[in-house]
């Protein structure tokens, strides 16, 4: 996937602040995602990554900041404007999220059915066409999601998150919960999907293996801000001691994990 | 320590429940009235809540005629009014046991199931992800559970009124000695249509009750399965409560002299 050339980002989180209590989450966070690139923001467990996405997802308001799409502020849209900016968005969530009281194909097909831009006949045509695109067989269209093992609901959640050719798609710790293996298979669909859509992507992962195979840029995000951001391949050499930590997965550094002693 | 701190507190926290609450009723009632209306998901939850529940509220307000017709036997024995039974029967029935115990039924029966259902889908993200696909979760999911509960429990009770005049009717007939024709002319006699049309407005407003407490716990549920688990709760003790308030409300809207 390649930077976009385009000036205006695709996304633009600027000052965010947001706070549970007194955890301060969210401390005046700055990020830019350029049309058709691919971001993976990195960072330790609870660290803000989900609430960051959930902030531009519009899940989630920031007490301060500002978020663009496509340089339209988005923060404290009207119901049916945020509706109209989400049908830009494609989501896979690290869970899946797909509705157990659909069948898997009916929850390919919902963004198409519920946006009213397609009839449940064409709508079931492209979603069967969409777990092809994941390496799923028709049948499994018929199962019910409990049905399914967490690689395969991954992948109907990718079909999902693709079926309306999103102009921006989230990942939500895409390969959390899997084997080595079927992380890579996903990891593979990703890159391809977005490629083929030629769509901007924004990740939040703690596997390094998953950031390194789709991201163009990486951003560590701690402390509620970013503290380095540059390309994929600048990551072993970025001269920050908090991404060197992390990225090696040392206990040892300048990140101290709250871990009560014994 | 102040002994006017907790209660303070907890009459806050009461009083932003009931603010909460309201938002979440006139947002969802708002939806219930603009497009898109989702006539599939209206259906699957009318037969949920009316068709699904006729097993429980038949043999609830069977029961209770029956119970009804014998208990009032025994005592009005004691003065010699024993004619009166289905009077008794069918005015309790229409005007109050009918919509109370099918509304209370429904609470446990739907109630819970529309919280543990939603809450489920709130904290395993589906309710995000409805959010993501362009979807209001107010429109897909509350609103067609309470215009199913508004108008489905009116119709429950009409067929569980029914049935406990019938459950009076048998135990008045077979075990009291009545003559039949006559329980069936001094039931008609005596009833008067605001009777029934006073019972059914209280299961409206229950069923709307029950679809409203039961999605707003849900919604709000948080914290995994034991979140889901107090959300289910929640829904039917706070349905089963207002159900009580709302219907001596109602009852002195339409009887009070």
């Amino acid at each position: 996937m390649s930077a976009g050339t385009d000036r205006t980002p695709k996304i633009r989180a600027t000052n965010l602040h947001k706070r549970f209590g007194r955890k301060i989450v969210l401390d005046g966070l700055d990020l830019e995602v350029g049309v058709g690139e691919s971001v993976v923001v990195i960072g330790g467990s609870g660290t803000g990554k989900s609430v960051l996405l959930k902030c531009i997802l519009g899940l989630m308001e920031p007490e301060e900041g500002d978020i663009a799409i496509d340089g339209q502020p988005v923060i404290g849209l009207p119901s049916a404007e945020r509706e109209r900016i989400n049908r830009k968005f494609g989501m896979l969530f690290q869970g899946g999220a797909l509705f157990d009281s659909l069948k898997v194909w009916e929850n390919v097909a919902f963004g198409l059915i519920q946006g009213g831009r397609k009839n449940r006949a064409e709508a079931r045509d492209i979603a069967y066409a969409k777990l092809a695109d994941v390496g799923l067989s028709a049948d499994v269209g018929e199962l019910w999601p409990a049905e399914l093992s967490g690689g395969m609901q991954k992948r109907v959640s990718l079909a999902r998150a693709i079926a309306t050719t999103p102009e921006i798609i989230f990942f939500d710790e895409p390969t959390t919960g899997l084997d080595p293996i079927m992380a890579d298979v996903i990891n593979d669909l990703i890159v391809k999907c977005t490629r083929e859509l030629g769509a901007t992507a924004l990740s939040i992962t703690h596997d390094m293996a998953s950031a390194r195979k789709i991201a163009d840029r990486i951003a560590m995000l701690y402390n509620g801000k970013i503290i380095w951001q540059g390309p994929t391949s600048e990551i072993d050499s970025s001269g920050n001691d908090f991404v060197d930590q992390f990225i090696h997965g040392r206990a040892e550094g300048p990140i101290q994990m709250q871990v009560r002693a014994p | 320590m102040n002994i006017f701190q907790p209660i303070g507190r907890a009459f806050l926290r009461f009083l932003e429940t009931s603010g909460r609450l309201a938002l979440f009723a006139i947002l969802s009632v708002s939806h219930c009235v603009r497009p898109p209306i989702y006539p599939r998901l209206i259906l699957r939850q009318m037969i949920e809540i009316g068709y699904y529940s006729l097993p429980v509220v038949g043999l609830t307000t069977l029961f209770s005629g029956m119970v009804l017709a014998l208990q009032s036997y025994t005592g009005f024995a004691r003065f010699s009014a024993e004619s009166a039974v289905p009077n008794v029967v069918v005015l309790s029935m229409t005007r109050e046991l009918g919509p109370v115990l099918a509304g209370l039924m429904v609470a446990g029966r739907i109630g819970a199931a529309m919280a543990a259902e939603i809450g489920t889908m709130r904290v395993t993200e589906q309710i995000d992800a409805l959010t993501t696909l362009s979807t209001n979760p107010h429109k897909y999911l509350v609103a067609p559970r309470l215009i199913a509960g508004l108008t489905m429990l009116p119709l429950l009770v009409l067929v569980g009124d029914i049935i406990g005049v019938f459950g009076g009717y048998l135990i008045s007939v077979y075990k009291l000695g009545f003559n039949p024709a006559i329980y069936i002319k001094n039931t008609w006699q005596y009833m008067e249509f605001i009777d029934v049309y006073s019972g059914l407005v209280k299961a409206a407003v229950f069923g709307f009750i029950v679809a409203l407490m039961g999605c707003y716990n849900g919604y709000h549920s948080r914290g995994g399965a034991q979140g889901v688990g107090a959300a289910t709760t929640n829904a039917v003790v706070s349905a089963s409560i207002l159900i009580l308030i709302s219907n001596y409300l109602i009852t002195e809207m339409f009887f009070a002299k």
